[in-house]
């Protein structure tokens, strides 16, 4: 098990340094002169200027040489510097990102919570209106577009019915609870103050049920799809044969062979769900890293960039490490 | 048992099931889904004829009106008719969903297949490759390398691109590994036929069941993703129609929900037309159900 | 002497139908029997017939599609089809077991072995500690060695004839009254079958259980039934004591099985097997008179109306008009003599000197890599137009061997000489115009032909690619010519593989050998995935082509009769290395190598002095080929085994007239 651990954690790591290289050459051997971009037209039409500004920030240095700093200044949390902000790309993520993790974790437990007992439910009573509602369900959340239904919601619950808060993380007049984790709902609980926490559980409403619609849908699939592969097996009628009732044969012998690919199947959920807190926090001005790659991308902010790309690519190296081991866990047969 | 008591067994049966609802029950959404995209299609090529107005013919004076019979469906904030936008719209989805998933289908599977046969140093080298590009989740590497690239369609999908062919890789791998070790493959290698011949005419025939599946589903995701681009800003150079930029355009319209549901709807529908046409299509491949 | 033991289990005119889109398939269709407390009983039938949905119709394990329409099952009494769930779930392990074919996937992979076994004894109220310390006992008594290790395992680190001791002892933990085995034995080797049916035999002496056996194979069941029940298109056509049966079957069907399959010491004759031809019926369409009427030989026209279960002597049952007349004719298919003895002709074919094929397992990352020995250093010579048969268990590397022999595999080193030429090291441009000469045919009929193409296609492509036919009419007419010598119709050129039975898709194979006509054809197991008679069939056609086109066959199989059969040579292989090449008839009468001597004495036998005696039971687990034992490969399980077995490996010396042994104390076990 520990060679087996070692040998994964080796694995991630080297796939980090090659996905900083890749970062690397896509921010660096882009037709167009980056220097030009970041500079605006103004500075950029002096010569004498646009020199000293590639060499004070390494830009006439051969590529490998600037690879070597690029990787450097990884080490020391240098992420470069946003042309938008004005501000060093760390900062920024300190900022923005605990909204978006906030998100994306009550987004996780939603899709959890409502695609696994689904997905069991939709096997269990294959061909029932049970079956068919999870079908109708994965569809249309695997097949709408995020940010549409972002805004479909918003129109109807907020503009139309009025019955859910508006756009943000809290009412326009409302202050945040003092900072410890930077999650409003876990910071307000923690200070006492519940108003707080319900401005902001009711903000979190519309948010989490739009991300977490497309990956109900994958999760609520792989469930059933897996159930009803388990169900046939000949380990389930040996159970049934030895006299077990039909809710222990599930619960005993299915479930923990059935959900062995669900959990690995969540790994790539929260990786989605990270991609998908991009268009759904801009439709809801979500202040988190989401929206942040969205106003990046739309003023083509090069260093914020790929800064995101990178930490996001890093994010998700680490996800499927942790993927990998629980599928040890799970299935002995991995282990050897 | 006497013939009157298995004719009492065989009426108490319900009754056979005519072979028309039985297909219907089995291939009845993956019909409705094949309609869907036909009419996407048959949208898209008759664009001209069909939309009422020009797409980009900027109306000051009708902007932000909600659907009528003049305009169907509404008008955006520069007075241009949005069903008109919606209907050219189509063209841009359809075209670049379907471009970016062969194209990369196509180089993936090659080389997947090459990547299966040859084994050793080859199969690694592009297995690592597969698992390099895989580790970024896919929008977010094609808005890396979009945004490096400049607007404009073009760039777009050949961002598109590099992000998608991993997938096909590992699918079209793991089907010619499996082909590869059944006997027919082996009476193929006695029968001393060379490796070209047996790669392409013996192991691809068989393995391209799952990889059409594939394909079908996934052009309704590289739409939906295409348009999220747009939404990003990416995508299309503006002022051309496309769904995407067209929702963008409206997202904080609350007031005027036409301006951004109706494209939303349109990606939503062809979505669905193109995943019901690949649950039908993996339904009818496999051998469980084609046994009988 | 009539039994007087309590009547444990009673079937009366059963009927099993699968209610199925394409209408109702009468899987069982009026069987009755009973079952007496202590018997042992069989159920033989090849697949299809229905033993299968029999016990599971009583154990009320049957799928969806599946229905009891009419019949009664007692067990002690008590209504079975009328019992509600929660007393059907005490029957259920409590007091009737069954275990099931594949012993592979019959255990939860992620449920260690103690929770599985001590679940069968909490279901029926035992508590924990109780189940867990019997649960160790009842791996002793089936045989595990350390039971408190094996209980911590989890199934997939365990063999298979340890998974289905793991199986039997949670059948047996609630010490039932009956015990149904669906065909446990099927998936094992040889001699883990004789283990596993003497633990059945044991399990039956010692616990007064009542065993039903379920098989395809009227061997295993001879082994240890009292009584046999034969079972064809879901009806009973023959109930009554094993001897008795064995001796003098009464009804044609079982007379078929019987002459189908080739005893230890059955005269050879001209070496072809007894068969009947075609198939069984479909159970959607089940004719109106006697089910077996139109495959057999001594069809009458009163078959016509369909038999009832007539008495063919005391205790003895068969659906057969003929029942209570004369026995059946054994009827040999050509005259009795015996094949011209085999004289090897100037140069043999084949000459295989210190062939070795081994595979590395690749680790991954930082794990160990293992070697697989599979085939380690053997010497082989085939003359021209013999038979050579290959025998050993799983993992002896017969199937690497032979796929070695092909090129199929680049050996590691050794020399193969084909026809006085080298082939071990040549090139692929050397060996394309030698592949018309070398042929296989396989054992999985369903994976040796290619699904995407029609039988025409599949022979067209050699006939093209070695130039045998130019053009499309000569194609044709050779294709025609090829389907005509394996006995399948014209009609089967348009058609796809999925059309066809398991039997004609290896006749189609055998012709996709034969179209390039060849000298030297490998048969991999070819006979092993088919029912019996079917199994005849192929056997007897490939004995017709040898004697045509002067064929050299390489055959390999498990199955020791047969191979005696039909076969002029053989070569035991275990772990890798030869452990005895003889004639046939030598090898039987006189075996030399201790593993040959084990190996024969676990065949099941259904006739001839091998029966009834004290058979010699091989202990212990197979050695496997990743960490081969040092010397001697057997040196571990060998009863004779001395100091100089584990040190040195024993050479492959000449004792009798072409015949090897590899042994340091040949012929030497009591």
């Amino acid at each position: 098990m520990l060679r087996f651990l070692v040998a994964r954690v080796g694995a991630m790591l080297v796939m980090t340094l090659l996905a900083t290289l890749v970062v690397f050459l896509i921010a660096n051997t882009v037709p167009g002169d980056p220097v030009l971009a970041q500079l605006g037209d103004q500075a950029a039409s002096d010569p004498v200027f646009v020199a000293e500004w590639r060499h004070q920030y390494g830009l006439d240095r051969p590529l490998w040489q600037r690879y070597v700093i690029f990787l450097d200044g990884l080490r020391q949390g240098d992420l470069g510097r946003s042309i938008r902000s004005r501000r060093p790309v760390l900062d920024d993520v300190e900022e923005y990102g605990p909204a978006t993790l906030e998100l994306a974790t009550v987004s996780f437990a939603l899709t959890l919570i409502v695609g696994i007992p689904l997905g069991i439910l939709a096997a269990v009573k294959r061909d029932s209106w049970v079956d068919h509602l999870a079908r109708v369900i994965s569809l249309l959340g695997v097949s709408s577009p995020t940010f549409w239904l972002a805004f479909i919601l918003l129109a109807v619950f907020y503009g139309y019915l009025q019955i859910a808060p508006g756009p943000g993380r809290l009412g326009t007049i409302a202050l945040p609870p003092p900072t410890v984790t930077g999650s409003y709902l876990i910071d307000s609980a923690l200070a006492g103050d519940w108003d707080t926490f319900q401005d902001a559980a009711a903000h979190m409403v519309l948010p989490s049920i739009v991300l977490a619609a497309a990956t109900i849908g994958l999760v609520t699939r792989t469930t059933r799809a897996s159930m009803l592969e388990c169900i046939r097996q000949d380990y389930v009628r040996m159970a049934r044969a030895k006299g077990s009732r039909e809710s222990r044969v599930i619960l005993r012998h299915v479930l923990p062979n059935a959900l062995v690919p669900v959990v690995t199947l969540s790994g790539l959920a929260y990786a989605q769900l990270l991609t998908g807190a991009v268009l759904t926090e801009t439709v809801f001005s979500w202040p988190g890293l989401g929206r942040y790659t969205f106003l990046s991308a739309s003023a083509l902010d090069f260093p914020a960039i790929m800064a995101i790309t990178l930490l996001v690519a890093v994010t998700y190296l680490v996800i499927n490490l942790l993927t990998d081991i629980s599928y040890a866990i799970l299935d002995p047969r991995v282990r050897r | 048992m006497s013939g009157a008591r298995i004719a009492e067994i065989l009426a108490a049966q319900p009754p056979p099931v005519s072979p028309w609802r039985r297909w219907r029950h089995q291939y009845g959404l993956a019909a409705l889904g094949g309609t869907i995209v036909l009419g996407w299609i048959i949208v898209a090529l008759a664009a001209q004829a069909l939309a009422p107005w020009a797409p980009n013919a900027v109306e000051v004076t009708a902007r932000l009106r909600p659907p009528s019979t003049l305009h169907m469906m509404g008008t955006d904030e520069l007075g241009r008719d949005v069903l008109s936008r919606l209907i050219f719209g189509a063209r841009i989805s359809l075209i670049t969903g379907i471009v970016v998933v062969t194209i990369g289908a196509f180089i993936g599977t090659v080389l997947g297949g090459i990547a299966a046969y040859a084994g050793g140093l080859i199969e690694e080298a592009i297995m690592r490759l597969t698992d390099l590009v895989l580790c970024f989740p896919p929008i977010i590497l094609a808005l890396a390398i979009g945004a490096a690239l400049g607007i404009g369609t073009t760039n777009t999908i050949t961002a598109m691109l590099v992000v998608w062919w991993p997938k096909f890789a590992r699918l079209s791998r793991s089907l010619v590994l499996q082909q590869r070790s059944l006997e027919y493959v082996e009476a193929a290698l006695v029968a001393g036929y060379g490796p070209g011949r047996i790669l392409w005419r013996h192991i691809m025939p068989n393995s391209v069941g799952p990889l059409i599946v594939l394909v079908t589903l996934d052009v309704g995701n590289a739409i939906i993703i295409f348009a999220g681009l747009s939404f990003l800003g990416l995508g299309v150079v503006p002022p051309t129609a496309e769904w995407g930029s067209m929702i963008s355009e409206g997202r904080e319209l609350v007031a005027q929900w036409w301006v951004a549901s109706f494209p939303g709807f349109a990606i939503l529908s062809i979505v669905l037309g193109f995943n019901f046409l690949g649950d039908g299509v993996r339904d009818w491949l496999d051998p469980r159900s084609r046994r009988q | 002497m009539t039994d007087q033991r309590p009547v444990v289990l009673e079937v009366d005119d059963l009927r099993t139908w699968f209610f199925t889109d394409q209408g109702i398939a009468r899987a069982v269709d009026g069987v009755s029997f009973s079952i007496r407390e202590g018997e042992t009983v069989g159920i033989v039938g090849e697949s299809g017939c229905g033993k299968s949905v029999t016990a599971l119709s009583v154990m009320r394990l049957l799928e969806e599609s599946a229905r009891i329409v009419s019949g009664t099952i007692r067990f002690r009494g008590r209504d079975v089809i009328a019992m509600r769930p929660a007393e059907l779930r005490a029957m259920r392990g409590g007091d009737v077991a069954m275990v099931f074919q594949d012993p592979m996937t019959s255990l939860n992979p992620v449920i260690r072995i103690a929770r599985q076994l001590s679940e069968s004894m909490t279901i029926h109220g035992q508590s924990g500690a109780t189940a867990a310390s019997r649960g160790i006992n009842l791996l002793g008594s089936m045989g595990i060695a350390s039971p408190e290790r094996a209980m911590t395992g989890y199934p997939h680190q365990f063999s298979g004839g340890m998974r289905q001791r793991v199986v039997l002892a949670m059948g047996m933990s609630n010490e039932p009254a009956l015990l149904l085995a669906d065909e446990p034995t099927t998936a094992l080797d040889v001699t883990i079958q004789a283990q596993i049916l003497d633990l059945l035999g044991d399990l039956n002496r010692d616990f007064g259980t009542a065993i039903v056996l379920i098989s395809h194979d009227l061997g295993v069941i001879a082994t240890i039934c009292a009584r046999v029940i034969v079972m064809y298109a879901g009806e009973i056509v023959e109930q009554g004591p094993t001897v008795e049966i064995l001796a003098n079957p009464r009804h044609p069907y079982t007379w078929a099985l019987l002459n189908a399959r080739p005893g230890l010491d059955t005269d050879r004759g001209d070496r072809r097997l007894t068969t009947v031809e075609g198939m069984p019926p479909d159970p959607l369409s089940q004719p109106p008179g006697c089910r077996f009427a139109a495959r057999c030989p001594f069809r009458q026209p009163v078959c016509d109306d369909h038999p009832p279960l007539l008495d063919a002597g005391p205790e003895r049952l068969a659906r057969c008009w003929l029942a209570g007349e004369e026995p059946f004719e054994r009827q040999a298919r050509r005259s009795p003599d015996a094949a011209a003895e085999f004289v090897p002709a100037a140069t043999p074919i084949m000459e295989v000197k210190g062939l070795v094929k081994h595979f590395h397992l690749r680790g991954g990352l930082l794990a160990r890599s293992h070697i697989v020995r599979a085939v380690d250093g053997v010497d082989l010579t085939i003359e021209r137009g013999e038979i050579m048969g290959v025998v050993g268990e799983s993992g002896c590397g017969k199937s690497t061997f032979a796929r070695t022999l092909l090129r199929l595999f680049k050996p590691d080193s050794g020399s193969i000489r084909f026809d006085g030429q080298e082939i071990a090291t040549a090139s692929a441009a050397t060996m394309r115009p030698l592949r018309r000469r070398l042929q296989m045919i396989f054992q999985n009929p369903y994976a040796s032909l290619n699904p995407r193409m029609t039988v025409e296609a599949i022979l067209a492509e050699p006939l093209r690619y070695h130039g045998l036919a130019t053009n499309a009419a000569e194609t044709r007419r050779r294709i025609d010519e090829l389907l005509g010598l394996v006995g399948l119709g014209a009609g089967a050129r348009e058609r796809y593989p999925h059309e066809f039975s398991g039997g004609q898709r290896q006749r189609i194979s055998i012709a996709r050998a034969l179209a390039v006509e060849p000298d030297f054809i490998v048969a991999d197991e070819p006979i092993s995935a088919l029912d019996v008679n079917i199994q005849a069939q192929i056997v007897n056609l490939m004995i017709d082509l040898r004697e045509r086109f002067g064929l050299t066959y390489l055959f390999i199989a498990h199955d020791l009769a047969v191979v005696r059969h039909i076969c002029d040579r053989i070569m035991v292989l275990h772990l890798g290395q030869v452990a005895e090449i003889a004639p046939a008839d030598d090898l039987f009468t006189a075996p030399l190598h201790p593993y040959t001597r084990y190996l024969i004495s676990a065949q099941p036998a259904l006739h001839g002095p091998e029966r009834g005696t004290d058979r010699l039971k091989l202990t212990g687990e197979p050695a496997n080929a990743i960490d081969p034992p040092s010397g001697c490969r057997f040196h571990t399980r060998c009863p004779i085994a001395r100091k100089v077995c584990a040190d040195a490996v024993p050479p492959l010396r000449l004792l009798r007239p072409r015949h090897e042994v590899a042994c340091h104390f040949p012929g030497e076990f009591a």
